[in-house]
């Protein structure tokens, strides 16, 4: 899964401040390193901005995989068949797998576990707001495979090559992962889509509730996303928020066709000049509602995440005094 | 909704993975466990879900000693004008075979 780079509110958006005491030439070979592709390692010089831009969307990534495992999980015990049921779980713990790969990329910034926790948990921190919508029905988790993973496969293939090598790296073992979560999730839907007439209305039903949400993830239009072009500079992002949403409708619109579904947006249409579909307007007031945590169950999955943060810290704290203490041990012997 | 203040973190550990027998094994990620066991057991669940390996090594990351990139010119460039190191180097007419 994953989010764009988010900010609380629109007008949050600021462009990342030059640090102006920060050395001319350092700067400069940075830029060129950057412009020539290099990748940037955790103990390359960079700028603070860079860095900053950086922990920013890394850990909203992060944090958007580990609150994604949510709304899956709530359909686990639910599944009906044991086939179902295997592939949900296995599903879910790769989105945990995700979370803990950007977690410790984000980690050789110079942020920690906790500070990044604590951010989340805090509400300072953003993820994607696809997940503050709820799971209604057992068709929402097809839908949540084929539109919202096919999303995010979209968004971060162009990762596996920003610039920064420890991101990198985690997109690259994330895609490779990505693509049975979406393909399941079509799999799933496909099955509803030819099943009952009742099945059917499901399946529909969940494509009307997802669609607009999914391709709100790839985040606000070109024209009010002032991030873009320095993180398109610093080739931390390698294609604009409306260009990857356009993919998305084009290869995504085929797919539900071809099942029998119908993308709920009145004005898609094939726009043979520009080969691609054309979409109606993006309700973007809901977007930033979502965004500034309105979402429909975004205190339920904060709720959730503390919970179980909380319930689980004696284990922490337990397994921690127990390694000391052997350690302890050891060393006496 | 108030959390408390979160608790130090684990330790943090580098993976590495031997995929199949005769490789090396190479760094795959890190995780934080409490010791190494725990580190072993989590490198499992994040880093071998699907068959990507049959060893690990798990190695506190504080136990590392990594290069300066700033030294990277004094410790690689020697090597840059040391060509005659390479078999390429060396012309030898076509008619000598087996070398």
């Amino acid at each position: 899964m994953y989010t764009t780079d988010l900010h609380k509110t629109a007008g949050e958006t600021k462009r990342p401040v030059a640090m102006t005491n920060e050395p001319a030439e350092l700067v400069a070979a940075f830029e060129a390193r950057v412009a020539a592709d290099e990748f940037i390692e955790p103990k390359d010089w960079m700028p603070e901005a860079y860095r900053r831009t950086l922990v920013r969307q890394i850990s909203q990534h992060a944090h958007s995989e580990i609150v994604g495992m949510l709304p899956e999980g709530n359909w686990i015990t639910r599944a009906p068949s044991l086939r179902r049921k295997a592939i949900l779980l296995a599903k879910v713990q790769d989105e945990g797998g995700h979370g803990l790969y950007l977690y410790a990329a984000a980690e050789t910034l110079g942020t920690s576990r906790e500070e990044m926790t604590e951010a989340l948990h805090s509400g300072k921190a953003k993820y994607s707001t696809i997940f503050n919508y709820p799971t209604l029905t057992w068709a929402d988790i097809g839908a949540i495979g084929w539109l919202v993973d096919g999303a995010a496969i979209m968004n971060q293939v162009p990762l596996q090559r920003t610039s920064y090598g420890p991101y990198a790296r985690a997109m690259v073992r994330v895609c490779k992962e990505e693509s049975f979560h979406q393909r399941q999730g079509y799999e799933l839907t496909m099955a509803l889509a030819q099943g009952t007439p009742e099945q059917k209305r499901m399946a529909q039903d969940a494509l009307n509730r997802w669609w607009w949400p999914s391709i709100m993830m790839f985040g606000p239009p070109d024209d009010n996303s002032p991030n873009t072009a320095q993180s398109m500079r610093w080739r931390i992002k390698r294609d604009t928020n409306d260009e990857l949403r356009q993919k998305f409708v084009d290869v995504t619109v085929p797919q539900a066709e071809a099942i029998g579904l119908t993308v709920p947006d009145a004005h898609l249409k094939w726009n043979a000049d520009k080969n691609g579909y054309d979409y109606g307007p993006i309700d973007w007031e809901e977007f930033y509602a979502v965004v500034r945590g309105e979402g429909p169950v975004a205190q339920e999955r904060m709720e959730a995440r503390v919970t179980a943060w909380e319930d689980g810290a004696w284990v922490r704290e337990a397994a921690m005094a127990h390694a000391d203490k052997r350690a302890a041990r050891s060393e006496a012997a | 909704m108030s959390p408390r203040p979160a608790s130090r973190d684990w330790p943090l550990w580098e993976v590495f993975v031997r995929s199949r027998g005769g490789l090396a094994h190479k760094h795959v990620g890190s995780v934080h466990a409490a010791d190494a066991k725990m580190a072993v057991e989590a490198a499992r669940d994040v880093y071998t879900r699907r068959m990507e390996g049959i060893s690990f090594w798990v190695v506190p990351s504080a136990a590392i000693t990594a290069s300066d990139p700033a030294d990277s010119g004094p410790l690689f460039e020697p090597a840059e004008d040391k060509v005659y190191r390479h078999p390429t180097f060396y012309k030898i007419p076509d008619v000598i075979k087996h070398i």
